[in-house]
């Protein structure tokens, strides 16, 4: 085994460690919460561009638990996509843990907050690094699990009603995925994802593998709210306190719906022109019926969760194209999202921890009395928009040229249409929230505290200089690695060959 | 055969129940259900018609043993889905000192 492989369980250990000893300390002295929940996350971030960096030199890394040889053992692999998702997911979480500091103080009971979170942060990097498909399916429930109570946090009315919604669907959608582990391990015998792959490769084509993917693509479905599955988000986005909204839509959809969905699909189950026209119809459909609903919102954190449903849209469609161009473009708007979408949300819930409403025609003129919180958002606006040259431009165009090369050019229209109406409605946010003339009740409200500000400043740099990601010697080290392990799908199974 | 056919009956009740029932305590049950029938299928997989406990000894033979995996796993997942159906228990009672109610069709404030 690989020395280097040993900093794969760190990132599961850390995160639990972390909220372990937050629970622990968090009664007593009154700033361990924070400054632990910090450090952890901040240490997290520097460990997952070191994976990145890891994985450059080395290829994949595997890191046996236990010394145990990898079929039979549970086994952690470190492969482009997983430094990637990493990437995302640690990065994310550090500006949010930053801004919580503040954000919370307005709650009781901080240190339950960030206990929790970092669960959930165990959960999502445990699916992201897990070669074990058993081991997924507990890393997903955990992640699933500190997701529920994090929605109910607030425990008001709506909170707790979307909160029930939210964990019953979600727990529906884990029945679904435990029973296709089920079925694919009476099929194969075997719970190690890559040695899973080789034997159903060797099996060749078999209804029950047919049955298996329906039954994934409902479950991470669920999970990752494509339209026929997404009732339960746009509740229990916006119930959630913002920083949750925030992680919430902008990771643990991603790492527990479509990162898992790319996962099963193209390293195990591997695709056929079946799922993949399936993955992109339910893409487009996710696209095209988020944007309509969107429009029409004036809870200004329920039109964000619906913009997540259309986004995620995209990186499906991207996925499903199966072109090389296709999964970069998919796999950039996902990281693109993850910034854009989660600065949005703490823009939101800037406005409310100042102005205390939600409601969009309540607001207005807020330019003057929120400088930084209006330049941040109109940045994320204008990227989620795909107006050039902020992040969403270019994945978006990338999508759309994949999907024209690849001769698929309702969905190219498509995907311009969603994109025209996403601006749309964001011309909206901005012209209601942040536009014309300052209300008389909204007269006495102050910017948000400095660890607020600073968590927002950073998310809109990485929104505008995103684009740097495509020039060809980083997209070499960062985002090719990822689109090749998906590309190669059937090369995973390969990985402990020789080992 | 009629055992897994049994097995997806059991399956299928729960799955109706969350769908069609208004009580919030009944949908919570109508999981459990499902969960139940889920781990029933896991073990029936592993099992094998008059085998032995997978125990080794220096003296027994290897023959016909059922197969210890799935045993090992549906335990994990007693113990996950226990710790789903504490926190939706504990999410009812709020619920019920909130609204003052179970039926879902009094609880639904959240539209559009």
């Amino acid at each position: 085994m690989n020395p280097a492989s040993n900093i794969i369980p760190l990132f599961v250990i850390l995160s639990l460690g972390g909220a372990f000893l937050i629970s622990l300390l968090g009664k007593k002295i009154k700033s361990a919460p924070d400054i632990l929940g910090v450090s952890t996350t901040l240490i997290l971030c520097v460990l997952s561009f070191v994976a990145v960096r890891l994985v450059n030199i080395h290829g994949a890394l595997i890191y046996s638990v236990g010394a145990w040889k990898a079929p039979i053992g549970i086994s952690m692999v470190l492969d482009g996509l997983s430094s990637f998702m990493l990437v995302t997911v640690n990065l994310v979480a550090f500006c949010i843990s930053v801004y919580s500091v503040n954000y919370m103080e307005k709650y009781t009971s901080k240190w339950k907050f960030y206990t929790l979170f970092l669960l959930m942060l165990a959960g999502m990097n445990g699916v992201i690094i897990t070669g074990d498909i058993f081991n997924l399916f507990v890393f997903l429930e955990i992640a699933s699990v500190a997701s529920y109570a994090l929605v109910a946090f607030g425990t008001e009315k709506h909170e707790l009603e979307a909160a029930f919604k939210y964990a019953v669907m979600s727990g529906v959608g884990s029945l679904f995925i435990l029973l296709s582990i089920v079925f694919l391990y009476s099929f194969t015998s075997t719970l190690n994802m890559a040695d899973m792959s080789a034997i159903l490769i060797q099996k060749g084509p078999s209804n029950i593998v047919l049955m298996v993917s329906v039954l994934f693509l409902m479950g991470f479905g669920l999970k990752a709210a494509l339209v026929p599955f997404h009732a339960w988000l746009p509740d229990a986005h916006p119930a959630a306190p913002a920083p949750i909204s925030a992680m919430l839509s902008g990771v643990l959809i991603k790492a527990l719906g479509v990162y898992a969905l790319c996962r099963i699909f193209y390293n195990v189950i591997g695709v056929n022109s079946t799922i993949s026209s399936i993955l992109m119809f339910m893409g487009a459909l996710s696209m095209v019926v988020g944007v309509f609903l969107a429009i029409g919102q004036w809870d200004l954190k329920r039109l964000l969760a619906y913009h997540s449903i259309s986004q995620i849209g995209y990186v499906v469609l991207g996925l499903g194209l199966g072109t090389p161009l296709g999964i970069l473009g998919g796999l950039f708007h996902l990281f693109n999202h993850s910034i854009f979408k989660s600065l949005l949300f703490l823009n939101s819930g800037a406005i409310e921890y100042s102005t205390g409403t939600r409601d969009l025609r309540q607001m207005g003129g807020l330019a003057k009395k929120m400088p930084i919180t209006s330049a941040t958002s109109l940045i994320a606006s204008m990227s989620i928009a795909g107006i050039p040259p902020f992040s969403g431009f270019w994945s978006k165009l990338l999508i759309i040229v994949a999907a024209v090369a690849a001769g698929r050019f309702i969905y190219a229209f498509w995907a311009v249409l969603a994109s025209i109406l996403t601006l749309a409605s964001f011309m909206k946010v901005t012209k209601y929230a942040f536009m014309g003339s300052l209300k008389e009740a909204l007269s006495g409200i102050k910017e948000v505290p400095a660890l607020m500000k600073l968590s927002m400043c950073f998310l809109a740099l990485i929104c505008v200089i995103a684009g740097i990601l495509l020039i060809p010697s980083i997209n070499f080290i960062f985002m090719q690695k990822a689109s090749d392990v998906v590309l190669e799908g059937a090369k995973y199974g390969n990985l402990f060959l020789g080992k | 055969m009629n055992i897994y056919l049994l097995c997806l009956v059991l399956f299928c009740i729960g799955l109706y129940c969350v769908l069609r029932k208004r009580n919030i305590i009944k949908i919570i049950v109508g999981l459990i259900i499902a969960e139940y029938a889920v781990n029933l299928f896991f073990v029936l997989v592993g099992y094998r018609m008059e085998g032995r406990a997978p125990i080794f000894s220096p003296d027994a033979t290897i023959a016909n043993m059922v197969d210890e995996l799935p045993q090992a796993l549906v335990l994990t997942s007693i113990v996950i889905g226990l710790a789903t159906t504490a926190l939706l228990v504990a999410i009812a009672m709020r619920i019920y000192q909130k609204y003052g109610t179970f039926d879902i069709t009094k609880i639904k404030e959240l539209k559009g």
